[in-house]
Protein backbone atom coordinates (compact mmCIF):
# COMPACT_ATOMS: atom_id res chain seq x y z
CA UNK A 1 0.00 0.00 0.00
CA UNK A 2 1.33 3.87 -0.64
CA UNK A 3 2.06 4.71 2.77
CA UNK A 4 2.61 8.76 1.41
CA UNK A 5 -1.41 7.91 0.63
CA UNK A 6 -1.86 6.52 4.05
CA UNK A 7 -0.05 9.17 5.90
CA UNK A 8 -2.28 11.46 4.15
CA UNK A 9 -5.54 10.06 5.17
CA UNK A 10 -4.22 10.27 8.70
CA UNK A 11 -3.94 13.59 8.39
CA UNK A 12 -7.58 14.36 6.84
CA UNK A 13 -9.08 12.06 9.97
CA UNK A 14 -7.06 13.87 12.53
CA UNK A 15 -9.06 17.26 11.60
CA UNK A 16 -12.08 15.76 11.35
CA UNK A 17 -11.36 14.21 14.59
CA UNK A 18 -10.24 17.25 16.34
CA UNK A 19 -12.63 19.94 15.41
CA UNK A 20 -15.40 18.17 16.99
CA UNK A 21 -13.13 17.99 20.02
CA UNK A 22 -12.02 21.72 19.75
CA UNK A 23 -14.68 24.16 18.62
CA UNK A 24 -16.92 23.72 21.38
CA UNK A 25 -14.85 24.20 24.20
CA UNK A 26 -12.75 26.67 22.25
CA UNK A 27 -16.14 29.03 21.65
CA UNK A 28 -18.06 27.95 24.85
CA UNK A 29 -15.59 28.38 27.47
CA UNK A 30 -15.18 31.93 27.04
CA UNK A 31 -18.70 32.41 27.40
CA UNK A 32 -21.59 33.03 30.12
CA UNK A 33 -23.87 30.82 28.53
CA UNK A 34 -27.94 31.28 29.25
CA UNK A 35 -29.57 29.13 32.03
CA UNK A 36 -31.36 26.19 30.24
CA UNK A 37 -28.13 25.92 28.37
CA UNK A 38 -25.96 25.42 31.26
CA UNK A 39 -29.01 23.01 32.89
CA UNK A 40 -28.81 21.26 29.63
CA UNK A 41 -25.33 20.72 29.49
CA UNK A 42 -25.67 19.07 32.90
CA UNK A 43 -27.47 16.61 32.07
CA UNK A 44 -24.97 15.87 29.33
CA UNK A 45 -22.29 13.31 31.29
CA UNK A 46 -25.13 11.38 32.94
CA UNK A 47 -26.61 10.94 29.24
CA UNK A 48 -23.85 10.36 27.31
CA UNK A 49 -22.10 8.17 29.32
CA UNK A 50 -25.11 6.15 29.58
CA UNK A 51 -26.00 6.11 25.79
CA UNK A 52 -22.34 4.76 25.02
CA UNK A 53 -22.25 2.13 28.10
CA UNK A 54 -25.89 0.50 27.75
CA UNK A 55 -24.99 -0.62 24.14
CA UNK A 56 -21.95 -2.20 25.66
CA UNK A 57 -23.55 -4.23 27.89
CA UNK A 58 -26.58 -5.57 26.23
CA UNK A 59 -26.22 -5.59 23.14
CA UNK A 60 -24.08 -8.75 21.21
CA UNK A 61 -24.21 -9.75 17.86
CA UNK A 62 -26.31 -6.59 17.08
CA UNK A 63 -28.82 -8.46 18.82
CA UNK A 64 -30.12 -7.38 22.48
CA UNK A 65 -28.95 -10.22 25.34
CA UNK A 66 -30.05 -10.12 28.61
CA UNK A 67 -29.70 -13.97 29.47
CA UNK A 68 -27.78 -15.13 32.31
CA UNK A 69 -25.09 -16.05 29.73
CA UNK A 70 -24.59 -12.05 29.29
CA UNK A 71 -21.81 -11.37 31.67
CA UNK A 72 -20.89 -8.13 31.07
CA UNK A 73 -24.46 -7.40 32.29
CA UNK A 74 -24.32 -9.62 35.51
CA UNK A 75 -21.37 -8.10 35.75
CA UNK A 76 -22.71 -4.69 35.66
CA UNK A 77 -24.83 -5.13 39.38
CA UNK A 78 -21.58 -6.18 41.57
CA UNK A 79 -19.89 -3.21 39.69
CA UNK A 80 -23.03 -0.43 39.98
CA UNK A 81 -23.56 -2.01 43.91
CA UNK A 82 -19.60 -1.06 44.50
CA UNK A 83 -19.65 2.38 42.93
CA UNK A 84 -22.97 3.07 44.45
CA UNK A 85 -21.74 2.33 47.91
CA UNK A 86 -17.56 3.39 47.91
CA UNK A 87 -18.05 5.76 45.58
CA UNK A 88 -14.89 4.11 44.64
CA UNK A 89 -13.75 4.16 41.12
CA UNK A 90 -10.90 1.86 41.34
CA UNK A 91 -12.63 -0.94 43.49
CA UNK A 92 -15.69 -1.05 41.08
CA UNK A 93 -13.30 -1.39 37.81
CA UNK A 94 -11.47 -4.22 40.34
CA UNK A 95 -14.98 -5.83 41.79
CA UNK A 96 -15.97 -5.85 37.91
CA UNK A 97 -13.17 -7.17 36.32
CA UNK A 98 -12.48 -9.85 38.92
CA UNK A 99 -15.95 -11.19 38.44
CA UNK A 100 -16.01 -11.67 34.59
CA UNK A 101 -12.51 -13.19 34.82
CA UNK A 102 -13.83 -15.78 37.28
CA UNK A 103 -16.56 -16.12 35.86
CA UNK A 104 -15.10 -16.92 32.20
CA UNK A 105 -12.86 -19.43 34.61
CA UNK A 106 -15.30 -21.07 35.86
CA UNK A 107 -17.60 -21.84 33.09
CA UNK A 108 -14.62 -22.09 30.65
CA UNK A 109 -15.56 -19.77 28.13
CA UNK B 1 -19.75 12.69 44.78
CA UNK B 2 -17.23 11.20 48.04
CA UNK B 3 -15.09 9.33 44.95
CA UNK B 4 -14.08 12.28 43.99
CA UNK B 5 -13.97 14.63 46.40
CA UNK B 6 -11.96 12.56 49.46
CA UNK B 7 -9.63 10.85 46.45
CA UNK B 8 -8.36 13.67 44.58
CA UNK B 9 -8.92 15.91 47.74
CA UNK B 10 -6.48 13.49 49.67
CA UNK B 11 -4.24 13.40 46.79
CA UNK B 12 -4.03 17.04 46.55
CA UNK B 13 -2.75 17.48 50.36
CA UNK B 14 -0.34 14.76 49.75
CA UNK B 15 1.07 14.96 46.40
CA UNK B 16 0.95 16.99 43.54
CA UNK B 17 -1.42 17.74 40.99
CA UNK B 18 -0.06 15.95 37.97
CA UNK B 19 0.58 12.71 40.00
CA UNK B 20 -2.87 12.62 41.39
CA UNK B 21 -4.09 13.58 37.15
CA UNK B 22 -1.75 10.16 36.61
CA UNK B 23 -3.06 7.86 38.94
CA UNK B 24 -6.76 8.91 38.28
CA UNK B 25 -5.97 7.79 34.59
CA UNK B 26 -5.00 3.84 35.93
CA UNK B 27 -8.26 2.31 34.55
CA UNK B 28 -7.81 4.08 31.05
CA UNK B 29 -4.49 2.95 30.52
CA UNK B 30 -5.70 -1.01 31.39
CA UNK B 31 -8.34 -0.95 29.28
CA UNK B 32 -6.63 1.27 26.30
CA UNK B 33 -3.45 -1.40 26.22
CA UNK B 34 -5.18 -4.30 25.18
CA UNK B 35 -7.19 -2.35 22.67
CA UNK B 36 -4.33 -0.08 21.87
CA UNK B 37 -2.43 -3.72 21.13
CA UNK B 38 -5.33 -5.04 18.93
CA UNK B 39 -4.93 -1.80 16.90
CA UNK B 40 -1.20 -2.82 16.38
CA UNK B 41 -1.86 -6.07 15.46
CA UNK B 42 -4.76 -5.83 13.06
CA UNK B 43 -2.78 -2.39 11.47
CA UNK B 44 0.36 -4.16 10.81
CA UNK B 45 -1.78 -7.23 8.82
CA UNK B 46 -3.49 -4.46 6.85
CA UNK B 47 -0.11 -3.39 5.58
CA UNK B 48 -0.11 0.03 7.42
CA UNK B 49 3.80 1.00 7.68
CA UNK B 50 5.09 0.99 11.70
CA UNK B 51 5.61 4.95 11.55
CA UNK B 52 2.04 5.06 10.32
CA UNK B 53 0.34 3.12 12.63
CA UNK B 54 1.61 4.97 15.19
CA UNK B 55 1.50 8.11 14.16
CA UNK B 56 -2.38 6.94 13.55
CA UNK B 57 -2.38 6.73 17.49
CA UNK B 58 -0.68 10.08 18.09
CA UNK B 59 -2.48 11.78 15.55
CA UNK B 60 -6.18 10.79 15.34
CA UNK B 61 -6.01 9.26 18.62
CA UNK B 62 -9.87 7.95 18.86
CA UNK B 63 -10.01 3.88 19.53
CA UNK B 64 -13.08 2.87 17.61
CA UNK B 65 -12.29 4.90 14.55
CA UNK B 66 -8.93 3.82 14.04
CA UNK B 67 -9.80 0.21 14.03
CA UNK B 68 -12.83 1.19 11.63
CA UNK B 69 -10.01 2.58 9.54
CA UNK B 70 -7.65 -0.42 9.16
CA UNK B 71 -10.24 -2.43 8.33
CA UNK B 72 -11.30 0.40 5.15
CA UNK B 73 -7.28 0.37 4.34
CA UNK B 74 -7.16 -2.97 4.09
CA UNK B 75 -10.14 -3.14 1.79
CA UNK B 76 -8.75 -0.77 -0.59
CA UNK B 77 -11.52 2.15 0.46
CA UNK B 78 -11.12 5.55 -1.06
CA UNK B 79 -9.47 8.16 0.95
CA UNK B 80 -12.33 10.62 1.16
CA UNK B 81 -14.81 7.88 2.75
CA UNK B 82 -12.18 6.89 4.99
CA UNK B 83 -12.15 10.33 6.68
CA UNK B 84 -15.74 10.94 6.45
CA UNK B 85 -16.16 7.30 8.16
CA UNK B 86 -14.26 8.99 11.02
CA UNK B 87 -15.86 12.19 10.78
CA UNK B 88 -19.46 10.32 11.33
CA UNK B 89 -17.86 8.26 14.03
CA UNK B 90 -16.27 10.98 15.78
CA UNK B 91 -18.67 13.82 15.76
CA UNK B 92 -20.22 12.82 19.67
CA UNK B 93 -17.02 14.61 20.73
CA UNK B 94 -19.10 17.71 20.11
CA UNK B 95 -21.41 16.94 22.62
CA UNK B 96 -18.53 16.02 25.42
CA UNK B 97 -16.31 18.86 24.74
CA UNK B 98 -19.60 21.10 25.21
CA UNK B 99 -20.52 19.84 28.22
CA UNK B 100 -16.91 20.74 29.80
CA UNK B 101 -16.76 23.80 28.64
CA UNK B 102 -18.54 25.35 31.47
CA UNK B 103 -15.54 24.11 33.67
CA UNK B 104 -12.42 25.37 31.34
CA UNK B 105 -13.18 29.12 31.99
CA UNK B 106 -10.62 31.10 32.45
CA UNK B 107 -8.22 28.53 30.42
CA UNK B 108 -5.51 30.29 28.10
CA UNK B 109 -6.65 29.07 24.55
CA UNK B 110 -3.58 27.01 23.35
CA UNK B 111 -4.56 25.11 27.11
CA UNK B 112 -7.84 24.56 25.89
CA UNK B 113 -6.48 23.50 22.06
CA UNK B 114 -4.11 20.84 24.00
CA UNK B 115 -6.86 19.77 26.37
CA UNK B 116 -9.84 19.18 23.39
CA UNK B 117 -6.48 17.07 21.37
CA UNK B 118 -6.89 14.35 23.88
CA UNK B 119 -10.67 14.07 24.59
CA UNK B 120 -11.84 11.10 24.42
CA UNK B 121 -14.89 8.80 25.47
CA UNK B 122 -13.14 7.76 28.67
CA UNK B 123 -11.26 11.08 29.38
CA UNK B 124 -14.23 12.86 29.86
CA UNK B 125 -15.96 9.84 31.53
CA UNK B 126 -13.42 10.52 34.44
CA UNK B 127 -13.19 14.70 33.77
CA UNK B 128 -16.84 15.22 34.16
CA UNK B 129 -16.94 13.34 37.50
CA UNK B 130 -13.86 15.26 38.58
CA UNK B 131 -15.41 18.60 37.64
CA UNK B 132 -18.16 17.84 38.93
CA UNK B 133 -16.95 17.08 42.70
CA UNK B 134 -14.60 20.02 42.67
CA UNK B 135 -11.75 22.37 40.77
CA UNK B 136 -9.11 19.87 39.73
CA UNK B 137 -6.22 22.25 38.67
CA UNK B 138 -5.17 22.36 35.11
CA UNK B 139 -2.18 19.93 35.72
CA UNK B 140 -4.02 17.10 37.16
CA UNK B 141 -6.44 17.23 33.95
CA UNK B 142 -4.03 17.56 31.43
CA UNK B 143 -1.66 14.75 33.08
CA UNK B 144 -5.03 12.14 33.52
CA UNK B 145 -5.04 13.23 29.44
CA UNK B 146 -1.39 12.59 28.73
CA UNK B 147 -1.45 9.35 30.37
CA UNK B 148 -3.94 7.88 28.80
CA UNK B 149 -3.08 8.62 25.09
CA UNK B 150 0.88 7.55 26.29
CA UNK B 151 -1.06 4.39 27.12
CA UNK B 152 -2.72 4.24 24.10
CA UNK B 153 0.34 4.54 21.79
CA UNK B 154 2.43 2.27 23.88
CA UNK B 155 -0.20 -0.31 23.74
CA UNK B 156 0.05 0.65 19.67
CA UNK B 157 3.50 -0.01 19.73
CA UNK B 158 3.56 -3.56 21.81
CA UNK B 159 1.16 -4.84 19.19
CA UNK B 160 3.72 -3.83 16.34
CA UNK B 161 6.39 -5.58 18.12
CA UNK B 162 4.74 -8.49 19.91
CA UNK B 163 2.28 -9.38 17.28
CA UNK B 164 -0.88 -11.34 18.29
CA UNK B 165 0.63 -13.91 20.61
CA UNK B 166 -1.03 -12.01 23.36
CA UNK B 167 -4.16 -10.49 22.06
CA UNK B 168 -6.05 -12.72 24.06
CA UNK B 169 -7.28 -10.60 26.91
CA UNK B 170 -10.25 -12.60 28.03
CA UNK B 171 -8.61 -14.44 30.83
CA UNK B 172 -7.58 -11.40 32.66
CA UNK B 173 -11.26 -9.80 32.01
CA UNK B 174 -9.01 -6.42 30.40
CA UNK B 175 -12.09 -6.08 27.74
CA UNK B 176 -14.28 -5.20 31.03
CA UNK B 177 -12.36 -2.82 32.46
CA UNK B 178 -13.14 -0.07 30.64
CA UNK B 179 -17.39 -0.94 30.55
CA UNK B 180 -16.83 -1.30 34.42
CA UNK B 181 -15.15 2.30 34.47
CA UNK B 182 -18.46 3.73 32.96
CA UNK B 183 -20.56 2.03 35.10
CA UNK B 184 -18.80 3.65 37.95
CA UNK B 185 -18.29 6.94 36.20
CA UNK B 186 -21.85 7.03 35.76
CA UNK B 187 -22.87 5.94 39.59
CA UNK B 188 -20.81 8.94 40.57
CA UNK B 189 -22.32 11.17 38.59
CA UNK B 190 -25.78 10.50 39.57
CA UNK B 191 -27.24 12.79 42.48
CA UNK B 192 -30.94 12.92 42.09
CA UNK B 193 -33.74 10.78 40.65
CA UNK B 194 -34.03 12.62 37.55
CA UNK B 195 -30.92 11.86 36.67
CA UNK B 196 -31.27 8.22 37.46
CA UNK B 197 -34.43 8.56 35.04
CA UNK B 198 -32.25 10.75 32.27
CA UNK B 199 -29.19 7.91 32.70
CA UNK B 200 -32.63 4.56 31.84
CA UNK B 201 -34.43 6.21 29.18
CA UNK B 202 -31.20 7.51 27.35
CA UNK B 203 -29.35 3.59 27.50
CA UNK B 204 -32.28 2.47 26.48
CA UNK B 205 -33.28 4.36 23.89
CA UNK B 206 -29.53 4.00 23.03
CA UNK B 207 -30.03 0.80 22.15
CA UNK B 208 -32.79 1.03 20.31
CA UNK B 209 -31.58 3.49 17.94
CA UNK B 210 -28.41 1.34 17.42
CA UNK B 211 -30.36 -1.60 16.68
CA UNK B 212 -32.82 0.02 14.43
CA UNK B 213 -30.20 0.87 12.35
CA UNK B 214 -29.41 4.59 12.80
CA UNK B 215 -25.73 3.06 12.81
CA UNK B 216 -23.14 5.48 14.37
CA UNK B 217 -25.51 7.71 15.34
CA UNK B 218 -27.19 6.35 17.87
CA UNK B 219 -25.10 8.23 20.94
CA UNK B 220 -25.68 11.90 19.49
CA UNK B 221 -29.10 11.23 19.01
CA UNK B 222 -30.04 9.51 22.52
CA UNK B 223 -27.99 12.29 24.67
CA UNK B 224 -30.27 14.97 22.42
CA UNK B 225 -33.37 13.51 23.43
CA UNK B 226 -32.13 12.39 27.23
CA UNK B 227 -30.58 15.83 28.34
CA UNK B 228 -33.70 17.25 27.05
CA UNK B 229 -35.80 15.38 28.40
CA UNK B 230 -33.78 16.01 31.70
CA UNK B 231 -34.08 19.55 31.83
CA UNK B 232 -37.76 19.92 30.98
CA UNK B 233 -38.77 17.15 33.80
CA UNK B 234 -36.64 19.24 36.01
CA UNK B 235 -38.59 22.00 35.42
CA UNK B 236 -41.84 20.95 35.58
CA UNK B 237 -40.94 19.46 38.43
CA UNK B 238 -39.59 22.52 40.06
CA UNK B 239 -36.94 19.61 41.63
CA UNK B 240 -33.92 21.85 42.39
CA UNK B 241 -30.79 20.54 40.34
CA UNK B 242 -27.70 19.35 42.02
Amino acid sequence: MDQTAIFLTILGMMLVTYIPRLVPVWMLSSKSLPQPVVAWLRYVPVAVLAAMLFPALVVQDNQVDVGLSNLFLLAAFPTLLVAWKTKSLFGSVIVGAVVVAVARYVLGV
Amino acid sequence: MTMGTTSSAKARSSKPGWLAGVIQAGPIVLGYIPIGLTFGVLAQKAGISTLNTLLMSLLVYAGSSQLIAVGLFASGAPALSLILTTFVVNVRHVLLSAALSPYLKGWRKREIAAFAYELTDESFAVHSARFASGAPSKAEVLATNATAQVAWIFGTWLGIVVGQSITDVKPLALDYVLPAMFIALLVLQINDRVQVGVALATGALSVVLLLTGVGQWNVIVATLVGATVGVIFETWTKQPSS
